[in-house]
């Protein structure tokens, strides 16, 4: 059996004329927590429904588990979906919900029962078979959902940002709980959302998505430590991001310093993004670092001071556990294997989403 | 300050009284006064016998006759209220605006003079059977039939069944369905397990706005009927009008009353266990 348990194959999508993806290509592997991770209107959902059946793409082909389901209802798909509204039916109970997909999958009675105490338990929620879904809280909600999507045994799971109406405590327990029901269930999951710290602490691989083009893939740590261009540095988390010239091989001129780096192949003189996280920035007494600034606002975060230092015109955002003496110079350095060197942006879709 | 508030509240009460004094003139003493006819024979002694009129042979044939047009009106209304509202269901918001107004246009004219018309269409050389003959199909003899009566009290009670129904449904969010699909249900799973029983506040208040209705009729079967098939209401009519017997009169109408509240209890029963009415 091939690893590839589904495959989008140039996929188009338009709505009212506007293309939301053209010619997308996306391929998952068996057993793989896959996220498609995005700003709104990436184009990340509306892949979601593609799998799930809902919309019906203009051209290209969906391949599950190598069949062609592109013409497939959803009802006829071995795949389920958690809704982001969690969609339970509100006159049944949970139980009800829980077992509408096996009740029309026609198991018999016992089946269902241990099926529905089985996701009972798995999702945490022993003794609510009888309680009614509106009188739940949010969290018991979006478990009741999940636990009615896996009942079914899909090959492919598909979650629609299931956590995106919870409040953050929730949120954060809901995320391990995920983890821990994907190891034991053994499905495939693709998870969409546009929380990068969500993405980071679930996935195997993520995929990074801006206006219905793939960014970048991979897993989480290589898409933090680096992103290949300045969309993807700058939606994953905190970022510097400063226009650059690659001198030569490992070194890079940022302000007019020259500074080494680790990446080669970019040739000399050449004009560069580079990306450098506030954590990996430190702050040294004046003249002792590479680059000099004054520091403008220090903020207590709890975990640690976040630091603004002006240098020219660039404001350079730093994380550190030790305040700065506000309206001081500083210097500041960076050891070269956190210096991120990016290609200038190609297209519209590679560069830093601005705030409106 | 409670007794601020309670002279704020009584005071909007008389808002109201207009409407008060509105209901009392016109439906509590009249229904005070039916009572009083019905519980009373012409010498002024109290009796039960002008009550147990119904169940006279004549009038129980009467009472079955109502019921029968009733719960055949309510269940025609019902059929044609669930597919057309399904499929507004899918229609713009524009078209579906449109439609809805097609179907409240007729509530726009006068109720008499749409049996009229209904009276002109079915008579036995009225224009349904002037188009049969075009195609040299036999005439049907529909005119002063039940079938007739059926006819006009479901053109004038189908809106009162379909926009409650359409109000139910059309609050159904399309997720559920999805979510239904998603499962593995099909068109028809979807109707039953999902869109029936989510619809099923406004389906009782339809129920209600029909049957409670065509139950008590007697215009339409005048027109309709030809005077000749008898309903409850046109009994009760001719026993205030022709007959001048306003005991006997009273005393069906308390009956049917009772009757009515009794066969709505069940209704209303169910109606509390869904989880919102749709009271429109």
């Amino acid at each position: 059996m091939s690893n590839i348990i589904l495959k989008m194959d140039s996929i188009s999508k338009s709505f009212d004329g506007k293309a939301i993806l053209s010619d997308f290509d996306l391929e998952i592997r068996r057993n793989e927590f896959v996220t498609l991770l995005g700003p709104s209107g990436c184009g990340k959902s509306t892949i979601l429904r593609i799998i799930g059946g809902f919309v019906r793409p203009d051209k290209g082909r969906v391949l599950f588990e190598g069949k062609d389901i592109t013409a497939l209802p959803p009802e006829k798909r071995n795949v389920n979906t958690v809704f982001q509204k969690y969609s339970l039916f509100p006159h049944m109970n949970v139980e009800e919900n829980i077992a509408f997909g096996l009740k029309l999958k026609k198991k018999s009675p016992e089946y269902i029962r241990d099926k529905v105490q089985y996701a009972l338990n798995l999702v945490n929620l022993e003794g609510y078979e009888k309680r009614d879904t509106l009188s739940l809280s949010g969290g018991q909600q979006q478990r009741v959902a999940i636990a009615r999507a896996i009942v079914n045994e899909p090959e492919l799971l598909l979650l629609d940002e299931p956590l995106g109406a919870l409040d953050l405590k929730l949120r954060h327990g809901m995320q391990r709980e995920l983890i821990k029901i994907k190891q034991e269930v053994g499905i495939t999951f693709l998870y969409v959302t546009h929380d990068q710290e969500e993405a980071l602490m679930m996935s195997d691989r993520i995929i990074v998505m801006n206006k219905g083009i793939i960014q970048q893939a991979g897993d989480s740590k290589s898409i933090y430590d680096e992103p290949q261009n300045a969309f993807v540095a700058d939606f994953i988390g905190e970022s510097n991001i400063i226009g650059a010239l690659m001198v030569k091989d490992l070194l890079v001129r940022i302000q007019g310093v020259d500074i080494p780096c680790v990446d080669t192949g970019f040739g000399e003189n050449v004009p560069v993004d580079v990306v450098i996280r506030p954590e990996d920035i430190e702050i040294v007494p004046e003249n002792m670092g590479y680059i000099n600034g004054r520091v403008m606002s220090v903020i207590f975060k709890g975990a640690y001071y976040e630091i603004k230092v002006q240098s020219e015109d660039f404001s350079w955002q730093v994380q550190s556990v030790n305040p700065a003496p506000v309206g001081e110079m500083v210097g500041m350095t960076v050891l070269p294997d956190n210096i991120q060197i990016m290609h200038k942006p190609a297209s519209e879709d590679e560069e830093v989403v601005k705030d409106e | 300050m409670n007794e601020a508030k309670s002279n704020f509240t009584s005071r909007r009460i008389l808002l109201a009284s207009p409407y008060i004094v509105w209901v009392a003139g016109f439906t509590i003493l009249p229904l005070i006064i039916i009572i009083h006819y019905a519980f009373t024979d012409a010498g002024g002694a109290f009796t039960f016998s002008n009550l147990g009129l119904i169940f006279s042979p004549i009038h129980l044939k009467a009472v079955m006759f109502s019921l029968e047009i009733a719960i055949s009106s309510t269940v025609a209304c019902i059929l044609l209220s669930y597919p057309m509202v399904m499929a507004m269901r899918h229609l713009g918001l524009g078209k579906r605006t449109f439609s809805l107004f097609i179907l409240i246009l007729p509530m726009w004219m006068n109720f008499i003079l749409r049996i009229l018309a209904w009276q002109m269409i079915l008579s036995n050389n009225g224009i349904l059977n002037m188009i049969l003959s075009w195609f040299s199909i036999a005439p049907l003899k529909i005119a002063n039939t039940g079938t007739s009566i059926m006819i006009g009290v479901v053109y004038d009670y189908l809106p009162y069944m379909m926009l409650p129904i359409y109000t139910a449904i059309m609050d159904i969010n399309e997720d559920l369905i999805e979510a239904a699909r998603d499962l593995g249900a099909g068109s028809l799973t979807i109707f039953l397990k999902i869109i029936l029983p989510l619809s099923l506040p406004g389906l009782l208040s339809g129920i209600v706005m029909v049957f409670v209705p065509s139950m008590t009729s007697f215009v339409i079967s005048d027109i309709l009927g030809g005077g000749k098939l008898q309903l409850i209401g046109n009994v009760i009519e001719q026993e205030f009008t022709t007959a001048n017997n306003w005991h006997a009169g009273s005393g069906l109408s308390v009956a049917l009353m009772i009757f009515v509240l009794i066969s709505m209890a069940f209704t209303t029963k169910e109606h509390k266990e869904g989880r919102e009415s749709v009271i429109w």
